[in-house]
């Protein structure tokens, strides 16, 4: 039994904040993909820049002396991400509509975006030079530790306040994305725009406005997730670029275009990467008595290393079977 | 070539004099060396993208595994590996993993002994997973008693240009593997796949230290021609020495760019140029005239892969060092894409003149904003605000920033490069 909760405080848990940073970000990627048409590359910077937006306010709010019961990171995240909308709005305003106004190709668009990438990594750096930061630096993330209620169990089941804030506001995020896609005007626009944007626009949909409202769920998604990486982990300058394959890898393999694919796929490839990566002998100590051999000491399918293998992998056998993604996706 | 592309290349010229003047000779030499094996890199790349219309990410990924393939080739050999039981033990590693690819092979041709839809699907999988067991169960134990007694498996000893010509066939059978799962796959989806592929080629030859010694790092790595030290020793002042060296070097570098130009040249205008051209303009009009369309791309990207190669080889070896923690995609990838854009995607002349150029403002970006930064500071103090923190580490961020503002640029007002294509039409010709 203690083993079985080792395996869930280290897979689930993990799995599930892991699954939910993939998810909000590959969101992001695969609306933008979806209405536009082309890969955005800099949606990983554009995580890293609204984590650096979280965390100077968090640092400008700790130093005003406002204390709320939960970490100072959330306490930010919505004024975060307002922001991050309005830098995404600037990003296409400044980079991405003078090429679409003259009908670049969607690989031009890519390439802007290589370029986007660069120019946001490198003002990053300029101003928080190449170190680590760290959101608890100054308040301490409070640990649960529940008990289980059976006989000869030791352990228990552990999680941070942190970990289960992130899968709350997932879940209100992804909600919030859900009924505005389904209940309201401009989300049905917007689908009717992925679908078929000749045909949105000839309907009387307001393309711009369908795009404007793009990248303002993009910016702000991709500055909660970046941030909940940041509170995660650490906060660096090159956090995007680990990032940015699995966040592909989970938009693809739900079908770019699909949100609800995006979502399965992060939550995939979250949970695929840390049972990849567990140790799965550990589950075997408690037969150690029973069987006349040895049991090996390490049977993690892929060595810590090789966790990035992990979603390309999945990426490759889905592209093979399915190269549209599991639900359909759209093409260029 | 045409006027505009001549003024260029004179301007050019003039900027690395005023460079050679301000930096010295012997950063110049070796500023040199380093963007004419850029210019290696580039001219793949432009085969690849300007010519076949391929989106390859991952260049990082080649240029390691050619600077892996001459480290392996040239660096002296190891002693007390193959003394030991290392190479015993490698090579069941490699009969465990001959054992395995055939079995995997002997389950997707299921179907000739009648196994069918899900049951072959679901044998193909038992087939991988008992390959990939029985391959970890040899290998595992081999990495850890080569770790523990020999450090690393060390080099073969040979002449490093041999190194160069095996990292250029290295990336070819990398390339080969890549484009057989990739290239199907459309633009976007390739350039995520080709991403994933080098990130785990760094994975691996960062962690392989068996193989590569990993995040310790291998030197130094031979020079096929001189080192500094050498001329030393025959009593050329330390500053020549280098200067002499470098030149050498650079000499060899310039023969084969050169020669490879010549030949890339000679083919964009050839039939087979023409047909590539076609296919990346067109390919589904190019595949109902008859050809080859996956063949062809699969050609192509193995052609520039293999000059990808044998220029991260160059590379290596001119730095004396295989440090595989230092490839970065930024300075790796995305430079060179850099170089390619601004070039000229689809004129060689283009993709040499963005090779240097890219390559000297990526290079001079961190002493000119250093400059920058320090008369800023200076000003700031002076007003009282105080000066710019940490100047050094700063300006070296710069470069970053200043290759996203280049391409950007580039994008917006030359969109087809400094030196773009000539695109030849039958009827602008007639009028």
């Amino acid at each position: 039994m203690n083993e079985l909760i080792f395996f869930f405080n280290t897979v689930l848990v993990s799995g599930t904040v892991l699954g939910s940073i993939y998810a909000i970000g590959a969101i992001g990627v695969t609306l933008i993909f979806g209405i536009l048409r082309f890969a955005h590359f800099a949606h990983g910077d554009m995580m890293t820049m609204g984590g650096f937006i979280a965390f100077l306010l968090a640092a400008a709010f700790s130093a005003m002396g406002i204390v709320a019961p939960v970490p100072t990171g959330f306490l930010v995240l919505p004024i975060a991400m307002v922001i991050a909308a309005f830098i995404a709005l600037g990003i296409d305003k400044g980079f991405y509509a003078p090429l679409r106004k003259r009908g670049a190709k969607p690989v031009t668009l890519l390439i802007a975006s290589i370029g986007v990438t660069l120019i946001i990594q490198g003002l990053i750096r300029l101003f928080f030079g190449s170190g680590s930061y760290s959101f608890f630096e100054t308040e301490t993330k409070q640990l649960f530790k529940i008990p289980i209620p059976i006989e000869g169990v030791t352990r228990t089941i552990n999680f941070t306040q942190p970990q289960l804030l992130m899968v709350v506001v997932t879940v209100i995020a992804v909600l919030a994305l859900h009924l505005f896609l389904t209940r309201s005007r401009l989300g049905k626009a917007m689908r009717a725009m992925a679908d078929n944007a000749d045909l949105a626009q000839v309907s009387g949909i307001n393309t711009k406005l369908v795009v404007r409202v793009t990248w303002i769920i993009a910016g702000a998604l991709a500055c909660m997730a970046g941030t909940m990486l940041a509170l995660d982990v650490s906060l660096k300058p090159d956090l995007a670029f680990n990032i940015v394959l699995p966040i592909f890898a989970a938009a693809i393999v739900g079908g770019l275009g699909q949100a609800y694919g995006a979502i399965a796929g992060g939550f995939l490839i979250g949970f695929a990467e840390t049972l990849a990566i567990f140790n799965w002998a550990i589950l075997l100590r408690p037969f150690k008595d029973m069987v006349p051999f040895a049991l090996p000491t390490d049977l993690a399918v892929v060595p810590t290393e090789y966790k990035l293998t992990v979603a390309f992998v999945i990426l490759v056998i889905v592209l093979l079977w399915r190269p549209t993604g599991i639900f359909k996706g759209a093409s260029t | 070539m045409t006027q505009r592309a001549l003024i260029l290349f004179v301007g050019l010229f003039i900027l690395f004099l005023a460079v050679g003047w301000t930096m010295g000779a012997a950063n110049t030499s070796l500023l040199l060396v380093q963007s004419f094996a850029f210019a290696l890199i580039a001219l793949g790349l432009n085969i690849q993208w300007g010519y076949g219309g391929l989106f390859n990410f991952g260049i990082m990924g080649f240029l390691m595994v050619g600077g892996f393939a001459v480290t392996f080739v040239s660096y002296p050999v190891n002693g007390s590996f193959w003394s030991s039981e290392g190479p015993f033990m490698l090579a069941r590693a490699a009969l465990a993993f001959a054992a395995g690819a055939l079995l995997v092979v002997g389950a997707r041709n299921g179907h000739r002994i009648g196994i069918r839809g899900a049951w072959k699907t679901a044998l193909v999988i038992v087939a991988w997973s008992v390959a990939y067991i029985v391959y970890r169960s040899q290998i595992d134990p081999a990495v850890k008693y080569i770790e523990a007694n020999a450090g690393w498996v060390g080099g073969l000893g040979l002449h490093p240009v041999l190194g160069w010509a095996f990292g250029g066939l290295l990336a070819a059978g990398i390339a080969y593997i890549v484009g057989r799962i990739c290239l199907g796959l459309r633009t976007d989806y390739l350039a995520i796949a080709t991403i994933g592929i080098s990130e785990i080629i760094r994975a691996l030859l960062k962690n392989m230290d068996w193989l590569t010694r990993g995040t310790l790092t291998v030197s130094p790595v031979p020079w096929p021609t001189p080192i500094p030290q050498d001329l030393q020793a025959q009593g050329i002042s330390i500053a020549n020495s280098f200067i002499i060296a470098r030149l050498g070097y650079l000499a060899i570098v310039i023969v084969i760019l050169a020669l490879i130009f010549f030949l890339v040249q000679r083919a964009y205008g050839g039939p087979w140029g023409r047909m590539m051209r076609a296919i990346r303009d067109n390919h589904i009009a190019a595949a109902s005239m008859g050809k080859n369309v996956t063949a062809r791309q699969l050609e192509i990207f193995i052609l520039g892969s293999v000059m990808m190669g044998i220029g991260g080889a160059i590379l290596v070896s001119f730095g004396q060092i295989y440090d595989p923690g230092s490839y970065q995609p930024i300075n790796h990838t995305f430079l060179i894409w850099v170089m390619v854009i601004v070039g000229g995607a689809g004129n060689n002349w283009g993709a040499v003149f963005g090779a240097l150029l890219i390559y000297i403002t990526w290079m001079i970006s961190d002493p000119v904003s250093q400059f920058l930064f320090n008369s800023i500071s200076a000003q700031t103090s002076e007003w009282g605000w105080g000066a710019i923190p940490e100047i050094q580490s700063r300006a070296s961020q710069m470069r970053v920033l200043v290759l996203g503002l280049v391409i950007t640029v580039a994008l917006r007002f030359a969109p087809r490069g400094l030196i773009p294509e000539v695109v030849k039409r039958e009827g602008e010709r007639a009028t």
